[in-house]
């Protein structure tokens, strides 16, 4: 099965749902509006886009936005694992707060959790929304987003070290 | 800590087999690690009943290094090595994928003799990384002798990486369009010779290990991972192909040149921790099968520089000269200021621990704007809080070794 084919037994199960397609190499995104994530990844999920990949977020600073996108594919359905169907919500930089996706897939668990501490964006209804690979010092500054800045250190020291 | 009430947990999922009973009072609270609860640092908080697991609570991040972050302030080339200190022994699994999805920007493909130089090394990587898993996962359960033979064994394969790459570890083989460099005019033999040498030691690991009564005791009917709830948790490589799901990213979406060798790939139905040591011992039978076919092939196929024409075309002149007399091709200059497309794609391989999935984004600049990594063991860590609840906790270090977690990958 081809991501052509994928895409429309996806469309079918979106059916109802307004949503926008993103296309990438290699998978494709339907971007649907925050209060209909949850009902479109159930939808999904009941259309054999049984486990998520990847939980993706990027930060588009220009426009003020976090992209968050579920990529599901199928583990229990043959021809549905050759594809990936990405399913996603936008927010605004000022409020990053969209409902988990949990209780529809069990495996974004762990994943929610990271990007909750890479971005400081809020899963409500999490059931267990704690720091997963961070130190809180760190976390707080939100490392992934666009303005923190990695910062080079010089190898070589050119003054010596003064005290 | 927050304290999960399983019981809830269970009926809104159905996940059987995943929760024991709700908390109790009395209950100790254990904390295994950091320090070397198995390869590298790592973290598992439980509680106990008695002798019983009641809960599990990964604690990760003791070797995270933002690689996500870091590469966004890095030149493209320069992220290949950077990605591949997530795995170093399985270097190539690891980074081919990232490769591929630059090649998916860029419109190309690599030409064949890459694609099956690529093919080979990801195979001896694998078998590597098996072994490395394998004596791990003996010296865990007390079967040292598992431990001392396979990482000495491992040795055969990571010097045959290095007559190929010229690295016994951390190669950066694979590169946009192709591969580093050519094998040299001895590999064919000491390839054939390794594998032969392999097919009659993995005997040997199957009696003193895989069929040892001692280990099987330890292992049968432990970490039990059924099938819908793999599925359910998004478990992968071998810790889902132990437990009936035929998923293998080679199969799925098949890349460099595994559409064109024969291989099978090994699914066991029991879900335990010895099929996931059975499973690993197949791969490795099925790498050796893949690296004799494309020694095979690359032999039998006259040498021509393992770099997309496009990129070879702009190789300076002593490049192509030294290609000429002895055949031997060198990273291209033009590659570190290697300018991507504005877009977007996302690429996946079988890593030996399972499936690698990266989303690479780019807007036209030398460095990437975006690259979301993850890695075979962050997904295989959910296992630790739904599975090991309900075994004892001398059964957790099998269940660690089994689904042979490595926390420098799952941390990134």
């Amino acid at each position: 099965m081809s991501l052509d084919q994928a895409r429309r037994i996806a469309e079918e199960a979106l059916s109802g749902i307004e949503y926008r397609v993103d296309e990438g190499k290699g998978f494709i995104e339907f971007i649907v509006a925050k209060e209909n994530l949850v009902e479109a990844a159930s939808r999904l999920k009941k259309a054999g886009f049984d486990h998520v990949k990847s939980l993706t977020v990027v930060d588009y600073k220009a426009e003020d936005k976090f992209k968050i996108v579920y990529h599901a594919s199928s583990y229990l359905n043959e021809d549905l694992a050759k594809a990936i169907v990405g399913i996603g919500t936008e927010v605004p930089r000022s409020n990053p707060k969209v409902p988990t996706l949990v209780y529809v897939w069990r495996s974004v668990e762990f994943q929610e959790r990271e990007v909750f501490e890479f971005f400081g964006i809020e899963f409500e209804d999490h059931p267990d929304l704690r720091l997963l690979l961070l130190a809180p010092q760190i976390a707080e500054k939100k490392p992934l987003r666009k303005d923190f800045i990695v910062k080079e250190e010089p190898i070589i020291r050119t003054k010596p070290p003064t005290g | 800590m927050s304290v999960w009430v399983y019981g809830e947990q269970k009926s809104e999922l159905g996940l059987e087999g995943t929760i024991t009973r709700k908390l109790e009072e009395d209950l100790y609270e254990v904390f295994i690690g950091p320090q070397h609860p198995g390869s590298g640092h790592m973290r598992i908080i439980i509680r106990i009943d008695g002798d019983i697991i009641v809960e599990a609570d990964p604690d990760m991040g003791y070797v995270h290094r933002t690689m996500e972050k870091l590469s966004e302030g890095r030149e493209w080339i320069k992220n290949v090595p950077l990605f591949e200190r997530m795995a170093i022994h399985d270097a190539c699994n690891v980074t081919v994928s990232y490769v591929m999805a630059l090649e998916r920007i860029l419109g190309i493909e690599p030409p064949p003799r890459a694609k099956y130089l690529r093919t080979l090394l990801c195979e001896i990587n694998r078998i590597a990384a098996h072994l490395y898993g394998f004596g791990i996962f003996g010296v865990f359960i007390g079967h040292s002798t598992m431990y001392m033979w396979s990482f000495a064994d491992r040795e055969v394969m990571v010097e045959l990486a290095e007559k190929l790459t010229g690295a016994r570890l951390t190669h950066s083989y694979p590169i946009p369009g192709g591969a580093r460099r050519d094998m040299p005019q001895d590999f064919p033999q000491a390839a054939r010779k390794a594998v032969r040498y392999f097919r009659r030691r993995l005997d040997e690991y199957r009696k003193i290990f895989l069929d040892n009564p001692v280990t099987r005791k330890r292992l049968e009917g432990v970490g039990i991972i059924p099938k819908k709830i793999a599925a359910e948790l998004g478990v992968v490589g071998p810790v889902a192909r132990a437990s009936g799901i035929k998923y293998d990213a080679r199969l799925a979406e098949p890349y460099d040149a595994y559409d064109e060798v024969e291989f099978e790939v090994p699914v066991y139905e029991e879900g335990d921790a010895l099929a996931r040591a059975w499973v690993k011992f197949e791969e490795i039978k099925q790498s050796l099968r893949i690296i004799e076919q494309a020694v095979d092939w690359l032999e039998k196929h006259p040498r021509e520089a393992p770099i997309h024409e496009r990129f070879w075309a702009k190789a300076p002149p002593l490049w192509k000269k030294v290609f000429e007399a002895e055949g031997r091709v060198k990273l291209l200059p033009l590659m570190a200021n290697l300018k991507l497309p504005p877009g977007r794609a996302m690429a996946r391989s079988e890593t030996a621990r399972g499936e690698i999935v990266y989303y690479v984004e780019s807007d036209g600049k030398t460095t990437p704007y975006r690259v979301r990594i993850v890695s075979p063991s962050a997904r295989n860590a959910i296992v630790f809080k739904y599975i090991a609840p309900g075994y004892k906790v001398m059964d957790l270090p099998t269940i660690y070794g089994s689904i042979d977690y490595f926390p420098p990958e799952a941390d990134r």
